[in-house]
């Protein structure tokens, strides 16, 4: 598509910086004042697994319409990095513009003819007027903001405001920072014309929301659920939720008169010792979790399979990355699907959410600790790395000051009291959840945890059918799981031909190719699963669609194999969309896959970035 | 391997503990070790410890892990909680658990292969974290669930039952314990009941992680002759160095020796161990003196037994690092932990 005269609202703009530098104060600063124009922006970071000086881009996506995912082309490209400046230079959509630091030639680089390049001496304009090395880097990023707002139209009263809150305590900051802005915004309007057709106008479209990262709106979630114990250890890309589980703990569960913590941050020596904790906390009777992704869910593999047998709950938010392996700890995958379903050996099968973004990672945080305790069972809450580091624009999260929380079947003092005796693996109630108890509340309660073979009234057994009663209990109780995972959320008429099915961060894509699949011509159905197991509404579903379209991040087709596993679907339905580079899934990806097998005869489309 | 209740006949003229319980209420199933093993005399003294200290059978939890020593959990206190985990894991399990409800009693039983192989790490962490819990290695240098490997603890030169001769330095507990900063270190023998139960009983009560390493000997994997962990070498070198007693809040003193010779060390509650020197010059308060002890008589093929180390680490402690409040964190009621609608509206200001 070449340039169209004006894109009000509607653009991209990617910045390729050096990590460690400072520019993600700048491009943080740059979406939130889009954002407070009122107008719908995206972020994604795109960073290296590096403490300082490798290549990290930012992508913001300017979208009236509300589009969150990436478009897969960029409008606007700052080049700040001489490193990866020919690629940059490269990926320029024609008729975009390239924005570089001039202060230095780079003749041999700069040959396209389809996009507008914009040189501005930013090293040397700060060099100028800032002092000390470190602050001449800093500023030189604020600066390219500062270049941008004149080019975007941004208000700059509006930056100086945001510039404000951030440094609150330190107002010498607004000034330099507000000074490096000028630099730019004044040399912009000097040398171009300003503003560019890509520029924004203030709407008002995200009043009600919020910029908020899945990691930092499921910690909340935690706190809100009533967590206290929480027991990680440190791993891209879920660090951050621990982080700010500990620092939401820190302002609101801290006792103002005794100064005593109303929770427990545990950082545990691994991985194994993290989920035994959030274990023998819940078996306990508090609400505990830990955050982790793919090399740690390997690692909890054993403890996993020992809560699910010994029915001990536990929720686990899995901030998937690149793997195998070590993989890519800083780009974007669902690639634990079937790691997280099947965790550990045996027989074992475990209940999992699939937020789609910031916003359901609150309420299903919620939601896993209710589930967790009702079934007894970990709960694996599975977002990704887009999902969990990068600021989602989302509704405001809501709180019902009249929510109780949901702790399933446990026998308090006055239940005990009543009954003759206690037996832990007995189901009662024909719903495959037995009743437990909780140390120190009564002597009837007591009773003997254990991984090896036990029997319904919780003895030791290797008998053949004693065993097998409680085994077969539990495929009873993961029927009923079905019941209680959230369900599927729906979209189109529900008599199309073909249908996508996705899950996760998948989301936003997907609504975006609809829309442009429909605008050519072909409507689709679309089911966007939210847990696991499978219940009655995703069978019927797919029943009534002959054609599916499987789209998820992971080179395996791990939904689509979970999908043949665990439903009745006939396996030749299912065709697969698989994006797996490490960087979100684009909605032209999914539009190219989904028109080229429908176009060309019936095959699977699998692909690379775009 | 199969679970056998015991019987639950107690005979009238039993003595009976505060709370009117019998030795027969702190029993737990039927043991399935092997005739004469080690274990099932610390089995039998953890019961005598319970019951003399009147614990409340529902305020002790039993936390294991796997392996010979794992399974003694089932074998006393058939009314608190057990959990037997996964091999060489109790320890989080115990932190968990411990960091959820700090009102409750926590005993760890493990074995040498638990926690001194693929158990080390997490043995070490609760250490550091001054676990609040009674943590007992039942020691025998052995596997004896899979039948007669060495394990971390065997010494150089011992000798397996089919012959084969430990050439690896053993890892020992004690020192390991010391020079992790333990306040609560001991060593036994599991057949001598009379200097474990009041170790036991201390530990218990010790407010931080309390280690006993007893020795343990397997009658059918490492007791044999050129065994260094059998019941003949373990008496032959066998030295006590100081005797604890434990003695109950507002309980007399009741000693039989002088008050010169022996170390109050003050628990939380305002029970007390008393140590009493055995050896010449020893003194259990100071750890590095006490290190250096251990280990010059380890070098002579030596066990040095008793309370070695034990000084306060009350201001360490899991929960007071944690600033935890006094009432258990699975009590604190959902009304002070949610913290409302209100609160939450305040927060999303910052992602506007």
């Amino acid at each position: 598509m070449s340039a169209v005269p004006s894109r009000v609202n509607d653009f991209a703009i990617k910045i390729a910086s050096v990590n460690g530098t400072g520019s993600a104060s700048a491009n943080t600063l740059l979406m939130k004042s889009i954002f407070r124009s009122g107008i719908p922006v995206m972020g994604k970071n795109y960073f290296p697994s590096n403490i300082q000086g490798l290549p990290t881009w930012y992508e913001i996506r300017v979208s009236k319409d509300g589009h969150v995912a990436r478009s897969g082309k960029v409008d606007i490209m700052v080049c700040m990095n001489a490193e990866t400046y020919a690629r940059d230079v490269r990926e320029v959509a024609p008729g975009g513009y390239l924005i570089y630091d001039s202060t230095w030639p780079r003749p041999a680089l700069l040959k396209r003819d389809d996009v507008t390049v914009l040189g501005v001496p930013l090293a040397g304009l700060c060099n100028d007027n800032f002092k000390g090395v470190r602050t001449r880097i800093l500023m030189k990023n604020i600066c390219y903001a500062g270049v941008l707002a004149a080019l975007l139209d941004l208000d700059l009263a509006r930056i100086r405001e945001l510039l404000a809150e951030t440094y609150a305590k330190k107002p010498a900051l607004v000034e330099s920072n507000m000074q490096a802005i000028q630099l730019g915004y004044d040399y912009a309007r000097a040398h171009f014309v300003c503003p560019l057709p890509l520029r924004v106008e203030q709407m008002d479209k995200t009043a009600g929301h919020i910029m908020i990262d899945g990691n930092t709106a499921a910690a909340l979630g935690c706190v809100y659920a009533g967590a206290t114990v929480a027991a990680w250890y440190p791993i891209t890309p879920s660090t951050s939720l621990m982080d700010a589980f500990k620092s939401f703990a820190d302002k609101l569960r801290v006792d103002p008169e005794t100064g005593h913590a109303n929770f427990a941050f545990i950082q545990a020596e691994d991985e194994l010792a993290a989920i035994g904790m959030v274990l023998g906390a819940n078996w306990n009777g508090a609400r505990a979790f830990t955050a982790t992704s793919g090399p740690g869910v390997s690692l909890m593999g054993e403890f996993l399979g020992l809560a699910y047998y010994a029915e001990v709950p536990a929720v686990l938010f899995d901030v998937q990355r690149v793997g195998p392996s070590t993989g890519m700890p800083t780009r974007t995958q669902q690639c634990d699907l079937l790691a997280a379903a099947y965790a550990s050996h045996g027989d074992t099968k475990h209940v999992c959410l699939y937020p789609a973004n910031p916003e359901e990672c609150f309420y299903m945080a919620v939601q896993a600790f209710d589930l967790a305790e009702r079934l007894q069972t970990p709960i694996m809450v599975m977002l990704d790395l887009d999902i969990g580091m990068n600021d989602w624009m989302c509704r405001d999260l809501k709180w019902d000051d009249a929510w109780k929380p949901d702790r399933g079947k446990v026998l308090g003092r006055e239940e005990l009291e009543k009954i003759e005796k206690f037996h832990r693996y007995v189901d009662k109630d024909e719903d495959g959840i037995p009743y437990r108890t909780f140390p120190g509340v009564h002597p009837k309660g007591a009773y003997f945890t254990r991984g090896s073979g036990h029997t319904q009234f919780g003895t030791y057994t290797e008998d053949a059918t004693e065993y097998q009663i409680v085994l077969d209990r539990l495929v009873r109780k993961f029927a009923t799981a079905k019941r209680l995972v959230p369900e599927p959320v729906f979209q189109g008429s529900g008599d199309t031909q073909a249908a996508i099915v996705s899950l996760g961060s998948c989301d936003g894509a997907i609504h975006e190719a609809l829309d442009v699949i429909a605008s050519r011509g072909v409507q689709l159905d679309y089911m966007r699963v939210r847990g696991f197991p499978f219940g009655e509404e995703v069978e019927k579903f797919l029943a009534a669609h002959e054609i599916i379209y499987v789209v998820e991040q992971n080179r395996d087709a791990q939904l689509k194999s979970l999908l043949t596993l665990e439903t009745r679907v006939e396996k030749s339905k299912l065709r697969s969309l698989l994006h797996y580079s490490g960087l979100p899934v684009s909605s032209k990806f999914i539009v190219d896959g989904v028109l080229a097998d429908l176009g060309e005869g019936r095959r699977a489309v699998t692909g690379v970035a775009s | 391997m199969t679970y056998i209740p015991k019987p639950k006949i107690a005979h009238p003229s039993l003595p009976r503990n505060e709370l009117g319980l019998t030795r027969r209420d702190y029993e737990g199933s039927l043991s399935t070790l092997c005739a004469g093993c080690g274990h099932d005399s610390i089995t039998a003294a953890i019961i005598e410890a319970s019951w003399g200290i009147s614990l409340r059978p529902e305020n002790l939890v039993k936390l294991s892990g796997i392996g010979c020593s794992s399974k003694t959990t089932a074998y006393f206190v058939g009314g608190a909680h057990g959990f037997n985990s996964v091999h060489g894991r109790m320890p989080s399990i115990a932190m968990g658990a411990n960091a959820a409800n700090r009102d409750l009693y926590y005993i760890g039983i493990s074995g040498d292969g638990d926690s001194l192989s693929i158990g080390l790490g997490q043995f070490c962490h609760a250490i550091r974290r001054n676990t609040d819990m009674l943590y007992i290695i039942e020691n025998n240098g052995v596997y004896g669930l899979t039948k007669g490997q060495f394990s971390a603890s065997a010494d150089i030169g011992t000798k397996a039952k089919k012959g084969e001769v430990n050439q690896q330095p053993p890892i020992d507990p004690v020192l390991l314990a010391m020079n992790l900063g333990a306040g609560f270190v001991a060593r036994s023998f599991s057949g001598d009941k009379a200097q474990l139960v009041p170790l036991i009983q201390a530990g218990l009560e010790y407010p931080g992680f309390a280690l006993i390493d007893v020795l343990s000997p397997c009658v059918t994997f490492n007791d044999h002759e050129g065994s260094t962990k059998s019941y003949q070498y373990t008496r032959e070198h066998y030295e006590p160095a100081v005797a604890a007693d434990y003695v109950p809040f507002q309980r007399e003193i009741k000693t039989d020796y002088g008050a010169g010779e022996a170390v109050p060390v003050m628990l939380h509650d305002g029970s007390r161990v008393l140590l009493r020197k055995l050896t010449e010059g020893y003194d259990p308060t100071d750890a590095h003196a006490a290190y250096d002890s251990v280990q010059q008589h380890i070098a002579r093929g030596e066990y040095l037994t008793g309370l070695l180390h034990c000084r306060s680490t009350t201001e360490t402690e899991f929960h007071a690092l944690n600033r935890s409040p006094d009432q258990p964190l699975n009590g604190v009621p959902f009304g002070k932990l949610v913290p409302g609608a209100k609160a939450l509206e305040k927060v999303l200001a910052r992602y506007r």
